[in-house]
Formats: C-alpha cells, structure tokens, sequence
C-alpha cells in the first residue's frame, strides 16, 4: 500500500527562506529553516549581537467574551485573573493528570479578550482540546487566528536597537513579557511584545500572513539591523539558544507523560486557584511528597556529546533516566543536556554516566539555567 | 561543491583515496553541509581491523550525530589526531581532510564504489536537486 504522505506547510516566508539558500527540514509538518549561514554563526549573532526568526509556525488561539478570563484559567494552569491590559505569562494548558497538552504563552489583550500562543507541532491536538475543554463554558468565542499572522523574532542585545529603527512605538517602555500595538514598517497595529524563546531580551512582532507583506518587513528587519550585526537564523540555533537557556521544549522536557512539578514549572501552576484542569492531580503529587523525578541540568564531564533520547545512569550502573536534549552549547563552549532522573541524584555536582554509543561517559549535575544574560547596569 | 574524480564514494558518503594496498578515508563535502558546524570527531584506533561497511567511528555536528563506515576492509595504519582538537577542519577542507589511513586487505572492494559522476547522480537522486 501506498504510504500518503501530507504536504508540508509552509509559512509565508517560504520563498524568502529557499531563495537565501536556507537548509529546510521538515519540522513537525512545516518546512522550516533549519539553518541559513551557519548555526554557530546564528547562535553566536543571537547571544552577542541579533538575530532574526520566522515563527510564524506558531499558533495563535484567541478566547474572546465576557466568560474568557474564566475560560483561560479553566484552561491554563497560571492565573491569566493577575494579568494587566497588555501583559503576557508562561503558562500550560494541562491534562486532568497533571501532564502537559502543551506549554504556553497567555497574553491579555483587553478585559474579554486574550491570546494564546501555543506550539507548531501540538496545533491541531490543542485546538481540538481548548474546544472540548471551554468550549461548554458561556459567553467565550473560540477562534483559531494561527494562519492570520506571520509571527518575526528579532532576539539578542541589539535587538531593541533593530526594531526602534522601524517604529515609533518607544520600545524602551514595553517590560519584559509586556506587549502593546504601534505601526511598524508602515503597518498599523502590529503586535509588539518583548518575549521570546532564546534567553536574550528580544521582541516578537505578529504582522499580517500575506507574502509581499511578510517578505518586505523580513527584508527591511535585516536591513535595519544590518549595522548591528543581524543575520537571518533558522531552528537549529533556536534549539540550542533554548537548551543553553533551559527552557522547555514539548515532546522533550515536557509531554503528555510528564507532570508540572517534575518539569520544574511549579511555580507558574497556582495552586490557590479554585480550579483548572489538572489541579488536582498536582495537588496530589505536592501532597505525596513531590515528584519521584525531577529535570536536571547535565554537562558532560568526559569527551562525548549526549543527545535526545540517550540513557543516564548512575556511576554505579543503574539505568535512571534519559536525556530529553542534549548538544553543544556554542555560546558556552560545553556539552549539555536536560535529563530527568530520581530525586536523589539531582543534588548539585552529582556524577553520572550517559550512555553514547555503548559508551558510558561521565556528566555531572549542573545548576539550571545553563546560560544566564547578563543584567543590564542600571544606567541602561 | 566538488568531488575529486580520483576517489570512490559510498552512499553513506565517506570517500577514499586509495593507491595500491593503501587508501584514506574522508568524508564528503555533501556530507560536511549536511551535517553543519562539526565540533567532534570520534577515532578509531591504529590496528583496528575494519570490515566493509563496518562503522569506525563517528562525526559530529551541533545538531546531528552521523556514523562513519569503512568503504573496504582493512587494518587502521594511521589516524588524523589533528581532528581532536580542529574538527571544524572537516567543514573547511572535506575533499583533502583524512580521517583515517588503512591497509586494504581487498582491493577488489572498491570497484564496487561509486565514482565520482555516480556519486553526484545519488546525491541529485537523494535530494531531489
């Protein structure tokens, strides 16, 4: 029998990304840029200089009426109720088991009104369960904006300095994890937010999904931070931004397998809430003692590069965990990875063995994130 | 990118260079693309008798790891210890960057390699471009 294979989607930069010769994998049924000059060399941009990302593989889902705060927080685990008018908060949506559907980016747009962005690869699965979760409650209007917006992430210490070229929105005044909307490249209320997924301050911009449109402000991105050092960067230097940052990433750190508290993210579930999904199984876990397993930071100790998927041991050779991601760090020059194992091993500078290739290579246990920016000084 | 038509080629894209009972063994510049920025290389050992098709070691790239095969058997000779520390000379220099040398304990093996043009029609055949 013939095997049906689906077309990949593509963003409307496709054609963008094949003409500037950009690697392209298919990612999560997208044909993504993995890699347009190098991915060192985007890493590297990304950390010291800036650095440009299509995302527009993410989804947008708006929940919108006078039932959305309740529907939000039915529906994610941190308390949308604390948000201000253009504020944004890490959150996830749940399994009633305390497991991930996926994680999250909730931004309050007005009063009745919020957006959330979910991940590329989990779209479908997530919209499907955001209707069969809230969709009962009254007075919320579910829509699936995720192919209305080419989404741009212009993220590293120059990024500011790139996109206030293109604007009159002082950006200085949008805080970490806030949003407003301004004209930027001659388009009126884009959405501007300082988030991103790289460990450096940044913004994401949602422009409208036309071609000529996302390709001329892609273009004018580039040439505004041409002085500054930007470069186009694909999803290879993501991942390794992400890692080296140690935020999670769905089907890796966090799964329909794994829980809140064993990931780590505890702190954005709230507990105090009256109810959302998944509550109760984490109050369970909280109860009991707290997870049997928890996220670890590793950095190999002994030549050798643990990746997805490889078996973690203790010293004394007892299979405990595997690695969930795992590489070089370019920026730090070290081989990392996230595992989860036992809550007894993961005290600070514990050893153990990463199995690679039939090879058992020490890693020790290393402090969470692995990659900090550095603070700005106060006269910035 | 190029591929010298002196060398064989194999599909899981090593070359070797061989004259007589002798040969070294890279990687090609398809491979190198392929696989990005290359920061580690795994050796085998000098005395390591490989078979054809046998993996020796392994090249790898921030994002992938990719197995290296022995094209013909053999016995290790030599090894490019110089790659321990600039591995990233594999992304520079692919078509004159050995990995290993070996005695080739068949010579016959490597007629059923493909040439150079043969290559460059699998790579065109595998990759659509």
């Amino acid at each position: 029998m013939a095997e049906t294979v689906a077309p990949l989607r593509k963003t409307a930069l496709n054609a963008v990304h094949r003409a500037a010769k950009a690697k392209m994998v298919d990612f999560g049924g997208w044909d993504m840029p993995v890699e347009y000059s190098g991915l060192i060399a985007e890493h590297t941009a990304v950390r010291t200089a800036v650095g440009l990302f299509d995302v527009s593989h993410m989804g947008d889902i708006q929940l919108r009426g006078p039932g959305s705060l309740a529907a939000v927080n039915e529906l994610c685990m941190n308390d949308a109720s604390k948000l201000a008018i253009g504020q944004a908060h890490y959150s996830a949506m749940l399994y009633p088991n305390g497991t991930f559907v996926d994680d999250v980016i909730v931004h309050k747009l007005s009063d009745n009104d919020y957006l959330i962005v979910i991940n590329a690869g989990t779209r479908e699965k997530d919209i499907q369960w955001v209707r069969k979760t809230i969709g009962h409650m009254p007075s919320v209007h579910i829509n699936d904006f995720s192919d209305h917006y080419t989404q741009l992430a212009i993220q590293g210490p120059r990024a500011m300095e790139t996109l206030q070229k293109l604007t009159s929105t002082d950006l200085s005044t949008i805080k970490n994890y806030w949003f407003t909307w301004g004209k930027v490249c001659g388009l009126y209320n884009v959405m501007i937010a300082r988030t991103g997924y790289t460990g450096e301050d940044g913004f994401e911009i949602y422009i409208p999904s036309d071609e000529p449109t996302s390709g001329r402000v892609w273009d004018e991105v580039l040439a505004a931070g041409a002085e500054f050092g930007i470069i186009p960067c694909g999803l290879g230097s993501r991942n390794t931004l992400r890692l080296e940052s140690a935020m999670a990433l769905y089907g890796h750190e966090i799964s329909d397998t794994i829980n809140v508290l064993e990931a780590g993210l505890g702190r954005y579930a709230k507990l105090d809430k009256p109810s959302f999904t998944g509550r109760d199984a984490l109050l369970e876990v909280q109860n009991a003692g707290g997870p049997q397993r928890k996220l670890v930071g590793l950095e190999m100790i002994e030549r050798g590069i643990g990746r997805d998927g490889y078996p973690v041991f203790t010293l004394e050779g007892e299979k405990i965990g595997e690695i969930t991601s795992g590489s070089p760090a370019p920026f730090l020059k070290k081989n990392i990875a996230m595992a989860y194992v036992p809550v007894v091993c993961t005290a600070l500078d514990t050893e153990l063995a990463v199995e690679i290739r039939g090879q058992k290579v020490k890693a020790k246990v290393v402090a969470l994130p692995f990659y900090k920016r550095p603070k700005k000084s106060a006269s910035l | 990118m190029s591929y010298p038509t002196g060398y064989r080629y194999t599909k899981e894209h090593e070359w070797i260079d061989a004259t007589g009972t002798t040969g070294s063994i890279g990687i090609t510049d398809y491979a190198q693309s392929s696989l990005g920025d290359i920061v580690f290389v795994e050796l085998p050992k000098v005395g390591d008798t490989l078979e054809a098709g046998e993996a020796f070691g392994s090249v790898e790239s921030v994002k992938a790891v990719s197995e290296l095969f022995s094209p013909v058997a053999g016995t290790v000779t030599e090894i490019n210890e110089a790659l321990n520390d600039a591995p990233e000379t594999l992304n520079s220099d692919a078509n004159t960057t050995w990995i290993l040398k070996l005695t080739i304990s068949d010579t016959t093996q490597l007629d059923s390699l493909l040439s150079a043009a043969e290559y460059e029609t699998f790579i065109s055949e595998e990759t659509g471009h």
